[in-house]
């Protein structure tokens, strides 16, 4: 792992890396998606509004999965002081934050037609616009220390500290239709067992390989962004000390 | 005798303080795990029924059989079931189109004193399966299902 520890080192890589990812990710969810608004055959209760599926999901997924990102990051950032974590957390919040809005917006939208309402608040729906609230507050946090240079260590050690504690919602989010009786369904998919049809699931699992290509295409784009502005300003704080 | 290196001290550190963490949502969760629910179900209405007038939510399955639309033709009346126990329930207006018998469904209304639950709203639940509508495409069983869920 200290071998990719040499910003350097990581830029070689993500330069043909990043390219790459948003190219299959595009290719993977544009096809996966027109597939699905287009070949798939309506739901036998929803009838067509179950095409939301294919956004909705992996959107939800990927909502989680960036939250988990940064709790991991933050974890690698805390321990072992590894000088890319930092920024790989702060990198995930904005494409994890876009997802679970996404997520929660096609979810409203599916839940008129089907549950018959935009919004209630049961334990899955809740915990998951917690979600979007706790990435805002991240955001905002990390937004501070980075302007507040002063703070140094210190400020990226509180974003990593509220990066973990943020982690204890998303057990919640996953457990929420199990532990609580909710209008959200319980899981469709646990463990290796799918109670969604083949002919939804497949363009379901490559839309969510796609969105997740360009999931990682934008944290690696951020993070070599964030990486530059370190760079310049290390750099015109030499020279006004110069 | 070797000192700690500060990178397993923290690594323990954070350990127990995740763990310390975890259990504390864990047990937040758990005493949430009766108020969080955003319905009852037929067996906690039988078991403790809330008082009439009292506004709450009834969730179940909709027995097989039970939908009788009464004469002026936006009244329903059905049943609410979950295995255990079943409660009537009336409802006057429109029900949302995965409304329909063998299903789940969210009641929001209130007790009346005779034990027939009044829903002022109806929310349709759906289940965790996705099954497409063209039968030639769906396996023997579950078309069977389906045809005898759609009787």
């Amino acid at each position: 792992m200290h071998g990719f520890a040499n910003p350097a080192r990581f830029l070689r890589i993500a330069r043909w890396l990043t390219p790459l990812l948003f190219g299959l990710g595009l290719l993977l969810a544009g096809g996966a998606l027109a597939w699905g608004l287009t070949q798939v055959p309506p739901d036998r209760l929803m009838g067509e509004t179950v095409r939301i599926l294919f956004i909705h999901v992996p959107s939800a997924w990927l909502g989680m999965a960036g939250w988990t990102t940064i709790a991991i990051a933050s974890l690698v950032e805390l321990v072992w002081r590894h000088p890319l974590a930092g920024i790989a957390a702060r990198a995930a919040a904005v494409p994890g934050a876009t997802f679970t809005a996404i997520c929660l917006a096609t979810g409203s939208i599916w839940a008129r037609p089907t549950w018959g309402t935009w919004w209630v608040w049961d334990g899955r729906l809740t915990s998951f616009l917690v979600l979007l609230f706790l990435y805002f507050g991240y955001i905002a946090l990390a937004g501070a220390a980075q302007k507040d240079a002063a703070g140094g260590a210190g400020g990226s050690r509180v974003i990593a500290i509220f990066g973990l504690v943020g982690a204890i919602n998303i057990p919640i989010i996953n457990r929420s239709v199990v532990w609580w009786n909710s209008l959200h369904q319980p899981p469709s998919i646990t463990m290796g067992k799918s109670s969604i049809d083949a002919t939804f699931l497949v363009p379901l699992l490559i839309a969510a390989l796609g969105f997740s290509l360009l999931f990682g295409g934008v944290v690696l784009a951020r993070m070599r962004t964030l990486l530059a502005e370190i760079q310049t300003e290390a750099r015109l704080r030499r020279k006004a000390i110069a | 005798m070797s000192a700690i290196k500060p990178k397993h001290q923290r690594l323990v550190l954070l350990t127990i303080a995740l763990v310390a963490l975890i259990g504390a949502g864990l047990l937040a969760a758990w005493a949430l795990r009766n108020q969080a629910a955003y319905f009852y179900v037929p067996a906690d209405i039988v078991a403790d029924p809330p008082e009439a007038g009292r506004a709450v939510r009834l969730g179940g399955m909709v027995e097989k059989g039970s939908i009788k639309t009464a004469p002026d033709g936006v009244t329903i009346d059905f049943v609410v079931e979950d295995g255990k126990a079943r409660v009537p329930v009336r409802f006057r207006g429109i029900t949302p189109d995965l409304f329909i018998e063998g299903s789940g469904v969210v009641a929001e209304g209130r007790m009346e004193p005779g034990g027939r639950f009044v829903a002022d709203n109806l929310l349709a639940k759906h289940d965790e399966n996705y099954v497409p509508r063209e039968m030639a495409e769906m396996t023997k069983a579950q078309a069977t299902a389906t045809v005898a869920e759609t009787r």
